[in-house]
């Protein structure tokens, strides 16, 4: 895939992956067998009919293959730019075998974004007539609200998403950053769900605002929760308090939701020379490539296992090296130092080695002793993860949550409560844009089904 | 009337307004101690402020802000018929509200804003309350004549000695405290100011509750970036305050914190309650 060069993409914030030309995306789409029984489909947790939206681009059909992906995908402009490909559809891509398999992901996003380009083409979305308006609530405008709410309207209800913050999108929002998935196409996608009917009110708090039992007062039939894993890990070590140790979701809201590194936008973000980013998630790689485009010099990213357990795309391991990060492997942070005013001044870390695998199957890091020793830092973005936010659980009794806060669901994403679904990172924990899809998808039929059997008169 | 409506305005001192709201949602469920986050425009910063008083049936909230940064500014520059692009809540947890007996309620600048419905509510519960309101200057002084309804003493300090006795809130805290038992004391202002009353009240054993004003941005536990340290424990002070028990609070750690943006000549966005410079 076509990338812009590394020195003029890290001064700014616009997109790295340049996607497929009209000819090129032929050409791929070409390479395609068209299997009888193709293996790829049960890599997509969504089930994209993929050969057939292929095949379309292969005959210069974009309009159909757009209309394709959409059938199962309201979102393939954002899903062929940050699914992790490689351990989904790809993988399974019987080409990927001897040679490389197609490149399914870029495909979906130029069906998606020639849909963008091409207006007069454009497949119409419109508002679907409702004979009976049924009200059905969505908590949480991520890609698991988003889609539950396009499947209920495309059904015909009536469907307001509630979402905290001033803007939707979720993670795709606050999050991702630009560089790997433009405003204008997620803005777009979220269009294409208005355009469907869907209302999206912005700055209501589940849990404060209304509560879940309000809003079946306020006469919702079924409520989706997909509210996200957005509440930040810390590593529990001296010094995490400090002046310049962000939690990813700060450093990341600050730089996306809130643009603070347009200079046009109020919000600050500070950043020092030395940034040492900890984790090795999506959420590390995307941390470190926003600090070395807002200036830093040298960014660490630090991880406490080997480069190949490291859970982010390969494309984005990929990215930041080219682009400079420098990856402190076997690294465990011990100890964050300050100076008087209470700013970072250094991590201390220890030398891990690889030993014992443990229940995941991966080797686990072990510490070794009196290896201890310093990076001079001035910025810290803590990267280790996200667990569910605990605020609608703790605001709505009776509904049930594992230890680790997740919201337990049936097989039909259905919860402790009558007529209340979840799902998306809420119930997985920290997953993927594309898994918390398919739970909106799936939880949006159970609500009608459930909505059929007990609420229609 | 449309939502986030501004109703009314008035300047209660040079660079403190006041503002009803037309904000039904928050006005209906809304508790001492809540607060909202605003945001003005597209530009703008998510800044907390603490809701002042309500009126359910009119679904209006009140919000006392002083200008400090650009966004408090841009606010205090609107009118009557302006509408707030973002206004989210209500947030936080609420005060507690029950019987303790003699409470001393101590207000320091705009804190004095923030103190006032929880003095309200504590009375109304059946508590004596004593009122302490501190400023720099006479002028600054505000909601006396509310705070004096409810109390069954008020001491007004100022710094330069305007108005009042000249002096800080810690002395007039000191003064009653030497002559009567205390069931507990609330206090609301400057960090330095809150920090200094622990002190006092550590010595005397009497329960003491703060307010935070961390720098904020979403207010729903998601940033982390309104970490206080309360005791060994980190707590988001959106979701699992903006109060905490005074005598396990590291107020040097907020301080600093506070002064995480000060360099940069943008608002930071705190819990606007505090009123009094601590940078
Ligand atoms: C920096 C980062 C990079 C990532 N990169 C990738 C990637 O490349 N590929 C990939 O597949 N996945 C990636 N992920 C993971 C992916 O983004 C998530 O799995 C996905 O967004 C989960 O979707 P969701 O709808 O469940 O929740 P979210 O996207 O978290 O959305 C939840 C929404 O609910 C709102 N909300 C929460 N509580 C309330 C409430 N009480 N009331 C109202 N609204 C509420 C939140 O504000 C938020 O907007 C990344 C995650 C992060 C943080
Ligand atoms: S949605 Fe994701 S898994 Fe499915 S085809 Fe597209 S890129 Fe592959
Ligand atoms: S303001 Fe973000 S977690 Fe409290």
């Amino acid at each position: 895939m076509n990338k812009r060069p590394v020195k003029e993409r890290i001064k700014d914030f616009e997109e790295v992956a340049l996607g497929f030309s009209k000819e090129e995306a032929i050409a791929e789409a070409k390479r395609c067998l068209q299997c009888k029984k193709p293996l790829c489909i049960n890599g997509c947790p969504v089930q994209i009919n993929i050969p057939k939206f292929i095949k379309e681009i292969a005959e210069s059909k974009f309009s159909d293959a757009i209309k394709t992906l959409k059938e199962t995908n309201s979102l393939p402009g954002i899903c062929g730019r940050v699914c992790p490909q490689e351990s989904q559809c790809e993988m399974f891509c019987i080409l990927g075998k001897k040679g490389k398999p197609i490149d399914i992901g870029t495909l979906e996003r130029f069906a998606s974004d020639w849909e963008i380009q091409s207006q007069k083409s454009k497949v119409k979305s419109q508002k679907l007539e409702t004979q009976k308006p049924i009200k059905m609530a969505v908590v949480g405008s991520g890609p698991a609200g988003l889609t539950c709410a396009g499947e209920l309207a495309k059904m015909g209800y009536e469907v307001t998403i509630f979402e905290s913050l001033h803007k939707p999108g979720g993670v795709l929002r606050y999050g991702i950053p630009e560089f790997r998935m433009p405003r204008d196409v997620l803005d777009r996608e979220i269009q294409y769900v208005k355009d469907l009917g869907v209302q999206i009110r912005c700055d209501v708090l589940i849990g404060r605002t209304y509560t879940v039992d309000e809003l079946f007062e306020q006469g919702y039939k079924a409520i989706f929760i997909g509210s996200g894993a957005g509440y930040p890990q810390f590593l529990n070590i001296e010094g995490e308090n400090a002046n310049g140790v962000y939690s990813a979701n700060e450093f990341l809201t600050r730089a996306n939701l809130m643009k603070a590194h347009d200079k046009n936008y109020h919000t600050p973000i500070k950043i020092g020379k030395r940034v040492g980013v900890i984790g090795g998630g999506n959420v590390a790689m995307d941390a470190a490539r926003v600090a070395l485009r807002l200036g830093a010099e040298e960014v660490y990213l630090i991880y406490r296992r080997t480069e190949k357990e490291m859970p982010a795309r390969e494309e984005e391991k990929e990215n930041a090296k080219e682009e400079g990060i420098q990856f402190k492997i076997l690294t465990q942070p011990i100890k964050i130092k300050t100076d008087v005013q209470g700013w970072v001044k250094e991590l201390e870390c220890l030398q891990m080695e690889l030993g014992e695998p443990d229940e995941s199957g991966r080797r686990r890091p072990v510490p070794i002793e009196g290896s201890n020793f310093s990076i001079p830092l001035d910025t810290i973005v803590i990267a280790i993860g996200q667990t569910p936010n605990p605020l609608i659980p703790s605001y709505t009794p009776n509904l049930k949550t594992e230890k680790k806060g997740t919201i337990v669901i049936d097989e039909n994403g259905a919860t402790s409560i009558e007529g209340v679904f979840a799902g998306g990172d809420i119930v997985t924990g920290a997953a993927t844009v594309i898994e918390a899809m398919g739970a909106g998808r799936k939880a949006a039929k159970a609500m009608d089904e459930y909505v059929r059997n007990k609420v229609k008169r | 009337m449309k939502p986030n409506q501004i109703l009314n305005k008035k300047e209660l001192a040079p660079s403190i307004k006041l503002f009803d709201i037309y904000a039904p949602d928050i006005a209906k469920k809304c508790l001492p101690g809540n607060f909202i986050i605003f945001r003005l425009h597209e530009y703008g910063e998510r800044i907390p402020l603490t809701i002042n008083d309500w009126d359910r049936q009119k679904g209006t909230i009140r919000i006392i802000v002083q200008e400090i940064g650009r966004a408090t500014k841009e606010l205090g520059n609107m009118n009557i018929g302006d509408v707030i692009l973002n206004l989210m809540g209500p947030l936080g947890k609420s005060s507690e509200i029950d019987r303790f007996g003699k409470v001393v309620c101590i207000g320091g600048g705009v804190g004095t804003a923030v103190i006032y419905p929880i003095a309200k509510a504590l009375k109304e519960k059946g508590n004596e309350i004593i009122g302490i309101i501190g400023a720099k200057t006479k002028e600054l002084v505000i909601l006396e004549d509310e705070m004096r309804k409810i109390s069954s003493k008020c001491y007004i300090t100022t710094d330069d000695g305007s108005y009042g006795k000249k002096g800080f809130v810690t002395d007039a805290l000191n003064e009653i405290i030497s002559s009567q038992k205390i069931d507990r004391v609330i206090a609301i202002g400057p960090i330095m100011m809150m920090k200094k009353i622990s002190e006092i009240t550590k010595l005397h054993s009497i329960p003491t509750i703060v307010s935070l004003n961390p720098i904020m941005i979403d207010g729903t536990g998601m940033c982390g970036g309104c970490r206080v340290r309360i005791g060994n424990q980190t707590k988001f002070a959106c979701v699992d305050g903006p109060e905490f028990d005074a005598h396990k609070v590291d107020f040097d750690e907020l301080l600093h914190r506070n002064n995480r943006f000060a360099e940069e000549e943008k608002d930071s966005c705190k819990l606007l309650n505090q009123g009094g410079k601590d940078e």
